[in-house]
Formats: structure tokens, C-alpha cells, sequence
């Protein structure tokens, strides 16, 4: 006899699984309230999350961005709280035009802006493989341009100085198939320093008598907010990448001068803290020189962060060749490409793609240890802030002010940081 | 353009070296702008304000003397130094003149080579505790934490006060004053100091100033003023005879408002004659117009009307005449004669 009862004969229907393991609550139960431990830990992070927020919230949100002191602002946020411990933002409304430019003439404030569009305009090729190509061509262009539009003058000295680039151009097209690579390399970079050492400025100059074309001259004393910290440090960080390179391969280099020269400035600027190169560049240098010598500030301080920048990027860069199979480096040997040929071709894309986290991060730290400046006496955002807290009607004011500094960096780092992220996931998609 | 830029500063270099014999005051003159070394930021004495423009007591000394030298008192530019750059700047010739709530003192005239040229404020140095600490005198701070400016003269009188009367502090110091403060109002530390004058503007701005005490002792002599090299004796005595000019301008009645009518004619005030120009050649020997003064009270005011304006009752600062009034008021305020 078969007792067929016990034996199912139909699939039973789908059915949907219980209310507690779908949707938002599951989710709960999945995440947050995994066992007695979990949840104790939930609602304790819930606390403390609650606190921070029922704090910082009625802080942020109050209604004083038209205020136009403290004690006004003290006043208003007493009548809405009865206490007066919210933020005061009308400093923000009066100062930002001052944390965005420094001292920058208000009337053509379109020069910084314009660029910075030029700016955006040229790395977006670099950047972004969809941007029309013919956006190449501002690269050489921009710092000229840019130098020009942001401390003014003639605008013969600009196109003078592009002139040399030009020249060292040409100059390498002509004799390329002629001469030697050393010979090559010494005389396109030659002709152009002797261009700009001797004739750049009186030919500039004569023209610029001849046909006068001249925008406002700003000093770069004016200089001051976001603007100093961006110029100093987007300087730093597109001279030092090239810089770097150079650099790492100079210290892996069999040739003995190069490589101990290498070492040396590595191991020298590595050594010692950005702050005490920059009290170099503030005053020492201008005991070395003679009195009355006006060496530039801005350029002084660009050229000791990049110099410091370039180090740091020389390791990054050379752990990045470390990084790399030494079979790629026989391949290229075997297939007879010159050791510039492989580099362009075979080491580098790979020994740079390995380094981008590290270089990206270098690159923020750069931008951010520009806020260093305000020690020698230079108005980055950070010094600012001294100068906001010295009018008495501001007096007191200081959480908002490093609130707006910080969101103001946080944007630039932040989108670096998902830009090589971004590049990160591009570049591992294509191997 | 950079490149280009760096060797013109290696070739200015060059240049520069054989034009290093020229004075000061020819300096100026050829640039057309005055180079004035001031602070960072420190209320009423020098601060940039909205529109970029800076304002200040200190900063008025450097107007009246670009308005001697250059006839604008907007020809400046200043040179904002740190506690630590400011003498470096100065030395090195990046500034004409340092004009930063600098204390005269005699390592700083001897040592350092600066020339001081008179005092544009008396200070003195002193305390702040909240009243929850009770204490009501200087002596009874033993043990206390003090968030004190590094690289200032404050730091040298505050240990100096405490070895005097055998009480030992914690320091904790800080890059500037505006960093003391909000550490001293984070209760970080029970004490702050600074000068006597940065004492009173701070309590105003607290939340609730009335929590906070200054104490009674001022513990130093701060004789604020003008410095430059040694060695340019001409360009000092125009930094000096400036200072001086604001100051018998106030002894004598020339204000801002009457400068003009006084230098128009003269007057029956022999003194002020010669100050305005009107009589003698007192400008020529300071190797400068006749008009030098008038344009100096010009700029700003006298002295009183000066710090009327940036550190006066009626600012926020709020600080009384006290030391720096006239020698007639009973102050210290004293100008050698115009003669």
C-alpha cells in the first residue's frame, strides 16, 4: 500500500517572503538590528548622531546673513533662542568677495574669473577623453595668457615670452634629424632661455612703445584668498607632476651625476618642512639679495612649493616604477625602442597609472599646504581670517569663518579626490 | 613667462647691486609709492577693512608720512608682516618704514640695528581671567595656564613678572593674538595677556565681557612707534619730525579742519609758522617742500583727532587718552619744539 498523502505532487505557489525580511524594514533588521550586540551599538550611534545633529543644525540655520556685526548677530539669534550661541553669517555676506579674491581691484575682478574658465578649458581635454581635441592647443597658450590676465601689463611681454617657446620649438623641429640627442635637447631649450634672458624684454619694450596695448598692473600684494592659494597651488601642482618624472628617472639613471644630483635634491627637500622653505623664500632670500631687489613674493613661494612638491612627486612617481615588471622593461630593450621611446611608450603609461592614487594625493596635500603662506605674511584664506577678526565688529567670529575656508578647499580636494577615482575605474576597464 | 620672470629677477639682481648707494628717500620718490611694513591684523592699529582699504592707528603713520614724502597719503603699500618676519622685511629693505605695534626696546635699537623714532602709543602689558577664577590680583596667578603670542615682547615680560615674584605658569603659546583669544574663550587656558590696550578692545567683543576681569597690575613698559634701518639719518628724521609734526599739531590747535586756513597766511603763533611753512625753511632741511606738514595733518588729523577715529572713546575700541595724552593733559605725549 502507498500512502501517497505524504508525497507533494504540485509545487507550491511563490509566495512573497515575510513583511520583516523585505524592503525598509528587513533592511533594519539585516543592518542594524543583527543581534542583541548590533543593536545596543545602533541605538547608541543613533544617540550620538541625534545630539550632533540637534546641535549643529539650529547653529547653522539661523537667519543672520544680513546682520553687520556679531552684536547684531548676538541680537537676533537672543530673540529667536533666548540664547545666543548660533552661527553669525552676516561676516560671510560682508567678506566673501575678500576670501574669494584678497585684495584683487573690485572692477575687473572678470580677469581671475576669466582664468579660471581658461583654466577649466584646458585641462578638460587632459581630463575627459570626450572633450573636443582642439582644445589642446590653449595648453601652450594658458600660462602665458594667464600670467598676463592676472597681473596685467603690456601684452607684449606675454606674446614675447610665447615667442621663446616658439623658438625652442622650432628650433627642435629643424635639427632633429641632424644632430645628436644631447646636442638636440641642449640647443631647443638653450635658444629659448637666451630669447628670454636678452630679448624678451627690449623687444617687448620697443614694441610696446610703438603700438601701446596695456591692462591695469596689479601687484602681487593684491593678491590674497582662494585666488593666492589656487595660483600657488595649481602652479605648484602642474609644475611638479613633469618635474617629478623627470626626477624619478633621474635617480633610477646609470649615469653617476645625474643620479646623485637627483638623490640629493630629493633627499635635501624631503628633509626639511615646507615652513622653513617658505621663511627661505620670505627672508632670507631677500638678505642674500642685494637692497632694493624686488623678487616677486608670489613667485618666490611658487617656486619653493614646487621645488617641495616636485620631491615628494619624484617618490611617488618612482614607486610607481618600482611598481613595474622588470620583463617590460627587457621587452622594450628586446623590440630596439630608445630609452626615451620606452619610457613614452611602454614604462610610464603603466608606472603612472600605478601612482595616480599617490600623485592625486600629493596633489591635494598641495593645495592645502598652500594655507601655510599666512606664517610669512601672505593673505591666504587662512590669513584672512586675522584680518576679519581684527575689526572689532567681527571680533569673536571664528567658527563661521573656518567653516567657509574649509568648504571652500573641500570642494577643490573633494573633486580631485572622485576625478582619480573616476580615472582609477577608466583605466582599469581598458587593461 | 615664468622662466622669463625668474631671470629678470636674476638680472634685477645684477642690476640692483650697483644702484645700492641710493638713499631712502630718493628710493621713494623714484618708485612713487611708500613701502610700509604693518601687522597681520590687529585691531584699531592696522586691518584691512571691506573694500580692501586699510585703517588703522598705526597705519596712520604711514599715510602722514607718504603724504610728506609722495604729497598722497594713498601712495602706500603695506607690507603685512608677521611678529617674526617684521624685522627681516625691514632689514631687508622690503619695507621703507615699520610702522606695527612695535615695543621700543634696547636689543631691538642696539642688537638689531633699527632706529626708533619716538612712541605713537604707551602701552603696557597686562591680564585677563575670567572672574570664576577668583583672582583679584597678578601674584595670586600661580600655577595658572597663559595663552600667550610667541616671538613678542609679551612673552619675555610675562616670564620675567612670574620669576620676579617666584610663581611658576604653564604656557601655551600661540601664532597670534586672535588664536590666544578664542583658546582663552574655549577656556584652553585661565589667563590671557597682552597689551593693556588689546585687553580692554577683546573683553568688549566677548559674549558676555562682564564674566571676564583685566587685573590691576600692568607688569611692562610698551612704548609703541616707527622703526627703520640704522644708517639713512635723513629718512629717519622725515619718519620723526612726521610722528612729531601729528603730535605739536594737536598741542597747537592745527586740526584736519583749520590746516588749510593756517598754512594759508600767517598766523601770529610763530611755531606753527614754521611748521606750516610760512616762515623759515624748515621743510628744505628735511629735504622736503615747504608744504611737508600741512599735507601730513591733512591726511588724517593731528594725533588727537588720529586716535579719535581708529582706538578713541567713541570706536569700539573704546580706549581712554591715559599715558599717550598731551604732557599739558598729564600724559607723556611731548614733541621737541619746531624751531
Amino acid at each position: 500500500m502507498r500512502n501517497v498523502s505524504f508525497v507533494r505532487s504540485e509545487m507550491l505557489a511563490e509566495q512573497t517572503p515575510p513583511l520583516t525580511s523585505i524592503g525598509v524594514i528587513g533592511w533594519t533588521r539585516e543592518n542594524l538590528f543583527n543581534g542583541w550586540f548590533n543593536s545596543i551599538l545602533t541605538i547608541i550611534s543613533l544617540y550620538i548622531v541625534y545630539s550632533f545633529l540637534s546641535f549643529l543644525i539650529p547653529w547653522v540655520l539661523t537667519p543672520t546673513w544680513k546682520a553687520t556685526s556679531l552684536n547684531e548677530c548676538r541680537e537676533i539669534n537672543t530673540a529667536l533662542t533666548g540664547h545666543h550661541s548660533g552661527a553669525c553669517w552676516g561676516v560671510i555676506t560682508e567678506r566673501w568677495p575678500q576670501f574669494i579674491f584678497g585684495f584683487y581691484d573690485r572692477s575687473i575682478l572678470w580677469r581671475p574669473i576669466l582664468v579660471f574658465v581658461l583654466f577649466l578649458a584646458t585641462i578638460a581635454p587632459i581630463l575627459f577623453e570626450r572633450v573636443p581635441r582642439k582644445l589642446f592647443l590653449l595648453g601652450p597658450v594658458f600660462p602665458f595668457l594667464a600670467v598676463w590676465l592676472l597681473w596685467g601689463g603690456s601684452i607684449w611681454s606675454p606674446i614675447f615670452s610665447f615667442l621663446g617657446l616658439v623658438l625652442g620649438y622650432l628650433v627642435w623641429r629643424s635639427l632633429k634629424e641632424r644632430v645628436n640627442a644631447v646636442i638636440l635637447l641642449l640647443s631647443s631649450i638653450g635658444v629659448p632661455i637666451i630669447w628670454w634672458m636678452f630679448l624678451t624684454e627690449p623687444a617687448s619694450g620697443l614694441l610696446a612703445e610703438m603700438i601701446p596695448y596695456e591692462i591695469q598692473v596689479l601687484p602681487s600684494r593684491d593678491f590674497g584668498g582662494l585666488l593666492l592659494s589656487l595660483t600657488i597651488g595649481l602652479t605648484a601642482i602642474f609644475c611638479s607632476l613633469p618635474i617629478g618624472i623627470f626626477l624619478a628617472l633621474g635617480r633610477q639613471s646609470d649615469l653617476l651625476i645625474v643620479k646623485v644630483l637627483c638623490v640629493w635634491f630629493i633627499e635635501f627637500i624631503r628633509g626639511v618642512p615646507l615652513i622653513t622653505l617658505l621663511f627661505v623664500a620670505s627672508t632670507l632670500l631677500n638678505i642674500f639679495m642685494p637692497p632694493g631687489t624686488n623678487f616677486d613674493i608670489i613667485m618666490r613661494v611658487v617656486i619653493m612649493v614646487t621645488l617641495f612638491s616636485s620631491a615628494y612627486m619624484a617618490e611617488v612617481v618612482r614607486g610607481g616604477l618600482a611598481g613595474l615588471d622588470s620583463g617590460q622593461y627587457e621587452a622594450a630593450n628586446a623590440l630596439g625602442f630608445s630609452y626615451w621611446k620606452a619610457q613614452r611608450l611602454i614604462i610610464m603609461p603603466q608606472a603612472l597609472k600605478i601612482s595616480i592614487p599617490g600623485i592625486v594625493s600629493n596633489f591635494i596635500g598641495v593645495l592645502k599646504d598652500t594655507t601655510l603662506v599666512s606664517v610669512i605674511g601672505l593673505f591666504d584664506p587662512i590669513g584672512l581670517t586675522t584680518v576679519v577678526l581684527a575689526d572689532m565688529r567681527w571680533n569673536g567670529v571664528y567658527w563661521e569663518l573656518n567653516v567657509f575656508v574649509a568648504l571652500c578647499f573641500f570642494v577643490f580636494c573633494f573633486s580631485m579626490s572622485r576625478y582619480s577615482m573616476y580615472l582609477e575605474r577608466k583605466l582599469r576597464k581598458e587593461n | 613667462m615664468k622662466k622669463s620672470l625668474f631671470m629678470g629677477a636674476l638680472l634685477a639682481l645684477g642690476m640692483a647691486a650697483t644702484t645700492l648707494s641710493a638713499s631712502t628717500l630718493e628710493e621713494v620718490k623714484a618708485r612713487g609709492i611708500l613701502n610700509c611694513g604693518t601687522s597681520t591684523g590687529v585691531a584699531g592699529f592696522s586691518l584691512p577693512d571691506a573694500n580692501n582699504v586699510y585703517q588703522g592707528f598705526d597705519v596712520a603713520v604711514c599715510r602722514a608720512v607718504a603724504a610728506a614724502v609722495l604729497g598722497d597719503p594713498m601712495a602706500v603699500e603695506f607690507v603685512p608682516t608677521t611678529g617674526k618676519t617684521r624685522f627681516t622685511a625691514l632689514a631687508s629693505g622690503e619695507v621703507d618704514v615699520l610702522s606695527r605695534t612695535t615695543t621700543w626696546t634696547f636689543s631691538r635699537d642696539v642688537d638689531l640695528k633699527l632706529d626708533f623714532h619716538g612712541v605713537n602709543y604707551y602701552d603696557g602689558q597686562g591680564f585677563m581671567v575670567p572672574k570664576s577664577l577668583g583672582v583679584t590680583s597678578a601674584k595670586d596667578l600661580d600655577g595658572a595656564t597663559v595663552c600667550i603670542q610667541v616671538g613678542t615682547t609679551t612673552e619675555l615680560n610675562l616670564a620675567d613678572f612670574f620669576r620676579v615674584n617666584g610663581i611658576t605658569y604653564e604656557p601655551v603659546p600661540t601664532e597670534k593674538s586672535s588664536e590666544s583669544r578664542s583658546l582663552y574663550q574655549a577656556e584652553a587656558c585661565d589667563v590671557y595677556t597682552t597689551d593693556a590696550s588689546g585687553l580692554a578692545s577683546a573683553r568688549s567683543t566677548f559674549a558676555d565681557p562682564d564674566a571676564h576681569m583685566i587685573l590691576p597690575e600692568i607688569v611692562s613698559k610698551e612704548p609703541l612707534g616707527p622703526v627703520t634701518r640704522h644708517g639713512d639719518n635723513q629718512w629717519g628724521d622725515i619718519v620723526r619730525w612726521t610722528l612729531n609734526a601729528l603730535i605739536s599739531a594737536e598741542e597747537l590747535g592745527i586740526t584736519k579742519a583749520n590746516v588749510a586756513e593756517m598754512a594759508a597766511a600767517p598766523t601770529n603763533n610763530p611755531e606753527i609758522n614754521r611748521m606750516m611753512g610760512t616762515e623759515g625753511n624748515l621743510g628744505e632741511m628735511l629735504g622736503l617742500d615747504a608744504d611737508w606738514a600741512v599735507r601730513v595733518i591733512a591726511a588724517e588729523g593731528n594725533y588727537g583727532e588720529i586716535f579719535e577715529n581708529h582706538l578713541g572713546p567713541n570706536t569700539q575700541i573704546g580706549l581712554e587718552r591715559g599715558l599717550n595724552a598731551q604732557w599739558t593733559d598729564g600724559g607723556l605725549l611731548y614733541s621737541p619744539p619746531f624751531r
